[in-house]
């Protein structure tokens, strides 16, 4: 029997949870089976325990295991790093809990916060960076390490609770849509809750879109005086926590 | 087979664990050398990184893998290797070491450390994939022998014969893990002694000592408990036979404090020397 025969066949085996002892495999090896069935399933459970630490809290033991069985059950792991197979756990909780937007949304903000944490190092500008630019052309250059994700709830709150062991508040909707950015300044993990003005002017950013056109875009017909002043304040809060790393002209 | 050897090294180190990292940032930590899970470094930057650095200017470090997947059928993946390489440029390591096993195959990994059968087209496989492991980090590597808790019906030699012939074709080395041993003797019924006594003693370059579980059926290697009386005793004939070895102890689950694992470090510098001395 080949080698990739019977490698399939335990993969196969330990997937399914059970089965038939896959061929190859000695007769004395239905203990040592149920071993690898039950190792691989604990370790995936584990790993995001680990990497989803507060929103385990906010669900309990048996909601989260539940959802991360959901999980590996339907998303086998694919890639060499463990860290890689909590991508997409937000997604499968959106999907397992649709009246309860917190849970995902706490869900990616212990993910991107992971993220952040051994993302790409880039050092952030200074204030004397800007003393020469020319606005006019300029782009900006933000950390490798931001990410944004909409929110619809209080979660940010929740999960700043939960990090610092007191009660959580209630779920709240938010009267406005918002977003989270999440971000790593030196070798802290960062976030911050913003508002759908920051959020667009962020994402367009990323998108390479140069400073002067972003606040064009920004500004409607007749506030383009306030929007130059927001964005000024903007600039002064992302040079303060170190967002810009770069002005390209 | 890589031309490139690795330098002789002995001495008694540790596995670098988060719940020390702050002991080993901060004072000198008397160990000789430190192991590092490759994989919890290969990453972009961040803490990590910066933690390793500082490391890496106090101990000579070992990287040890867990993902490398030797022995898949379907080969060595190559992101991995690239970042394996990246890693291993960085750190400068005393050597590098993954398991005798597979992780994965055709897109899936289970990361855990399935086993394989000791069969001639197995052979073939794993001495390939590590020409190719070695070719791209440019240096020889060392494999560890795993525990197993089932074994293939059409399995052609021991595990420690297929493990004398994979060095002899690759250059390769033996990361000879006592607990492993005696942790697949007694689920696989052999002599934990005479597998030692199948061992080429040339190629052996490192051992690692740890603890293990009593399951339902088998002895499971959990990596939580203190190193026990029979791997220590199985230790004492691994010196006997292999001289000075570069000794280590895992612990990857209820970790003591750092005092307690330096002291049964203590107990692996006992056991060596009197095993020495009485050589």
């Amino acid at each position: 029997m080949s080698l990739l025969a019977i490698q399939r066949g335990l993969r196969d085996h330990i997937l399914a949870g059970g089965g038939d002892r896959p061929a190859g495999v000695a007769p004395s090896g239905e203990a040592g089976l149920a071993v690898y069935r039950r190792a691989y399933r604990a370790q995936l459970v584990a790993c995001l325990r680990d990497t989803f630490e507060h929103t385990w809290s906010w669900l309990g033991d048996d909601g989260f295991d539940a959802a991360a069985l959901s999980h590996i059950a339907a998303r086998p792991p694919g890639g060499w790093t463990l860290d890689a197979y909590s991508e997409d756990f937000s997604q499968t909780l959106a999907g397992l809990y649709p009246d309860d937007p917190e849970v995902a949304e706490l869900a990616w903000l212990d993910w991107s916060l992971r993220r952040a944490f051994d993302g790409p190092d880039a050092d952030p500008i200074t204030t004397e960076a800007l003393a020469r630019v020319d606005w006019e052309s300029a782009a900006l250059t933000l950390s490798p390490t931001l990410t944004i994700g909409a929110v619809a709830t209080n979660s940010a709150a929740i999960w700043g609770a939960l990090a610092e062991g007191q009660a959580p508040p209630a779920v709240e909707r938010l009267p406005a849509p918002a977003a989270i950015r999440v971000w790593r300044q030196g070798l802290s993990p960062q976030y911050r809750t913003i508002d759908a003005f920051e959020q667009l002017a962020l994402a367009m950013a990323l998108d390479g879109c140069g400073f002067a056109r972003l606040c064009e875009q920004l500004a409607g017909p007749d506030d383009a005086e306030r929007v130059i002043a927001r964005m000024g304040g903007l600039l002064g809060a992302w040079l303060h926590d170190g967002l810009i790393c770069g002005v390209r002209a | 087979m890589s031309d490139r050897v690795i330098a002789p090294f002995e001495g008694f180190g540790l596995g670098l664990r988060p719940p020390h990292y702050a002991e080993f940032l901060e004072r000198d930590v008397p160990v000789d050398f430190v192991e590092v899970i490759s994989e919890n470094f290969m990453v972009r930057g961040g803490r990590p990184l910066h933690i390793l650095d500082a490391v890496r200017e106090r101990h000579p470090v070992a990287m040890h893998g867990v993902s490398m997947s030797i022995g898949s059928a379907d080969g060595v993946k190559p992101d991995y290797l690239r970042r394996l390489k990246t890693l291993v440029d960085r750190v400068d390591p005393l050597w590098v070491s993954d398991h005798l096993c597979w992780t994965g195959l055709e897109g899936f990994n289970s990361h855990d450390l399935l086993p394989l059968p000791y069969t001639e087209e197995a052979m073939d496989v794993v001495c390939a994939n590590i020409a190719r492991v070695q070719e791209v980090l440019e240096r020889p590597i060392l494999l560890e022998n795993p525990s197993s808790y089932l074994t293939f019906a059409d399995d052609e030699m021991s595990e420690h014969a297929f493990m004398a012939r994979m060095c002899e074709a690759t250059g390769c080395s033996l990361l000879l893990d006592i607990n492993n041993i005696y942790v697949s003797g007694t689920n696989h019924g052999f002599d934990p002694a005479a597998y030692i006594a199948g061992v080429p003693v040339e190629r052996v370059r490192q051992i690692h000592l740890a603890g293990h579980s009593q399951g339902k059926d088998l002895l499971i290697d959990t990596h939580d408990q203190p190193v026990p009386d029979p791997v220590w005793a199985l230790y004492e004939t691994a010196c006997r036979r292999f001289g000075p070895v570069a000794t280590m102890i895992e612990r990857d689950d209820d970790i003591p404090p750092l005092s307690e694992m330096l002291a049964e470090l203590d107990i692996a510098r006992a056991r060596a020397s009197r095993m020495e001395r009485a050589a």
